[in-house]
């Protein structure tokens, strides 16, 4: 097989890059909401479930100009962040990390949420007259008997990052190295009369890269469900 | 010693328990399913909540509605057996049982891991999963589990309830021995007279979210017969074993009515037992009544003559002591022997009918 080019390689790095900060940011978020919402009821759970549920059913690129309107330069909390810190994720590979985190959130939450809901709560109560707090009680019984639901949250985030397109070419357009990721790479080789060869490298090396990740994925399920014991 | 007095309502159940369970006694919650005995104990660990009323280990006081009194349940120092055990599925026995261990203050500890685990016969599972464990088992761990929160007061929530004949008879003896060597106040939810006879010093009747009657478990029991309805009535007798007639086989009991035979060589000299006798189980007689095999004859005066249903009658007979007996004959016998109330009688009892406990 003909080695990877350089460009194609930035490419890889860029997508691994933000798929793995997106997720490692939305995770306790995530979480924090899979919690809110199984195991509280409060007003307006409702329109917090809808928001939450919006990237899902929302185009992506709806999505990713609602994010320029927000924290372009010009925007709401953009203006802000650029004028008090000087700090901008327009055009960069951060921005890219923001697109992905919340289109792929909901697909977080709803994985934590159902494995949250399926906790037998007796546990947890058993546990508070064993003399652990609500905390502890948490991080020692809660945490492990979902993590394998943590598990598949992360995998779909990170799965959802690297097929990530509509949003982030909204959000923060298509540069070479460094918000130009793989699907984005592909698309711009189809708008090229001669990028057929490498819009078929490009997606071969997208299958190859999926299948590496769902192998690991499975593997660590194994090993979670082995310690957990379901 | 354990002092409850709470009122409270969880959906359209009221709840109003008022008793006191002192150390090294058990009582049970005794009542149907859905009269609101685990709701009670619930109350009593906080995982609910009552609306007055207060909670009291000696002078710790858990619950108290005019002070605003409520302590979280993990600081409550309350050891709960649940009725499906709850043990962790993703910590092995071992570490179930030491879920606890760091939790507890040093000085506060009274429980020791190698005693626990020798008195319930667990050490040869310490490895195992949880799911590999049998209902037997589980329900030791689960047992064990409790004892080493080194709690002020224990609960058991229907811990026999599930488990086939043979297990139960292979818990019941653990249970009776953690009463005897954990000073404990031990309160044991039930719906079973059986168990409840075996185990429990005192009882506290539950009907309707509410303990209705409080005290020694043969006088409830005897008191509370048509709060139990349902089966055939029966009378409770409690005495020590005086005598092993070895030649016969038989053991004998000396209860505040007289003594009793029963059949076997059970228990031995000097232990305290419960013994169940029948209704239908006892006849009477005009005359002390010679060449019979009925062993046990007492004698009494009638006190109360109802009709039950067609042909037979239920005669309540006063015994020595306040004691009094239950008989259901029939009405035909009953009208021969020309009985009344005022009539000295004799209760015949079939050794072979009585129930030790």
């Amino acid at each position: 097989m003909v080695p990877l080019s350089p460009d194609e390689l930035t490419a890889i790095e860029l997508s691994l890059r933000i798929a793995f900060w997106s997720v490692l940011i939305s995770t306790p978020f995530a979480l924090f909401f899979a919690w809110l919402l199984a195991r509280r009821n409060f007003v307006g759970k409702l329109l917090v479930d809808g928001i939450i549920h919006l990237p899902l059913v929302l185009p992506p690129v709806v999505v990713g100009y609602i994010l320029l309107v927000l924290l372009g330069r010009n925007g709401l909390i953009g203006a802000w962040l650029y004028e008090t810190l000087n700090v901008s994720v327009i055009f960069k590979w951060q921005g890219a990390v923001i697109a992905s985190a919340v289109m792929g959130f909901p697909l977080m939450v709803r994985a934590m949420r159902l494995s949250l809901e399926g906790v037998n709560q007796g546990l947890e109560k058993a546990a508070r007259t064993l003399g652990a707090g609500p905390i502890r009680v948490f991080l020692t019984v809660t945490l492990p008997l979902i993590s394998p639901g943590i598990l598949t949250g992360v995998v779909l985030g990170f799965a959802r990052s690297l097929g990530e397109f509509g949003a982030t070419i909204t959000f923060v357009s298509n540069i070479p190295g460094e918000t130009r990721t793989l699907p984005l790479a592909l698309y711009t080789f189809t708008q090229v009369p001669s990028g057929d060869s490498m819009a078929f490298r490009l997606t071969i090396i997208s299958v190859a890269l999926a299948f590496i990740s769902l192998f690991l994925s499975e593997l660590l399920a194994r090993r979670i469900r082995a310690k957990v014991g379901n | 010693m354990l002092n409850v007095n709470i009122v409270g309502q969880i959906g359209d159940l009221d709840i109003k328990a008022n008793f006191t369970v002192e150390e090294g006694t058990l009582t049970a919650l005794f009542g149907r399913s859905g009269s609101g005995k685990t709701t009670i104990i619930n109350m009593i660990s906080g995982l609910l909540r009552p609306n007055r009323g207060y909670i009291a280990i000696d002078q710790n006081i858990l619950f108290d509605s005019e002070h605003s009194i409520n302590i979280a349940p993990d600081k409550r120092s309350i050891g709960y057996v649940f009725q499906e055990n709850l043990l962790f599925p993703h910590l092995s026995v071992e570490k179930n049982l030491r879920y606890a261990e760091k939790l507890t203050l040093k000085k506060d500890r009274f429980t020791e891991f190698d005693e626990v685990i020798e008195l319930l016969g667990i050490s040869n599972l310490l490895q195992r999963r949880t799911s590999a464990l049998s209902g037997g088992e589980q329900k030791r761990v689960a047992l064990g589990r409790a004892l080493l929160a080194n709690p002020q007061v224990l609960l058991m929530d229907e811990p026999l309830t599930g488990l086939d004949l043979a297990r139960k008879s292979e818990i019941l003896p653990f249970i009776d021995r953690i009463r005897e060597r954990v000073k404990l106040p031990i309160i044991y939810v039930s719906h079973d007279i059986d168990e409840v006879l075996t185990l429990s010093d005192q009882i506290a009747l539950v009907h309707e979210g509410q303990t209705q009657l409080v005290g020694p478990t043969e006088d409830v029991i005897n008191k509370a017969e048509p709060l139990l309805g349902g089966n055939e009535p029966f009378t409770v007798l409690s005495g020590s074993i005086t005598d092993h007639v070895n030649s016969f086989g038989l053991t004998t009991v000396k209860t505040l009515a007289g003594p009793i035979q029963i059949p076997g060589l059970v228990s031995s000299l000097g232990s305290k037992v419960r013994l169940r006798i029948l209704a239908r189980d006892v006849s009477l007689a005009l005359r002390k009544p010679q060449d019979i095999s009925v062993l046990n004859i007492l004698e009494g005066t009638i006190k109360e003559i109802s009709h039950l249903q067609l042909g037979i009658v239920m005669i309540k007979v006063a015994l020595r002591d306040n004691l009094t007996i239950h008989a259901r004959i029939t009405r035909h016998a009953c009208d021969k022997l020309n009985l009344n109330v005022g009539v000295s009688v004799f209760a015949l009892i079939k050794s072979a009918a009585v129930d030790k406990f």
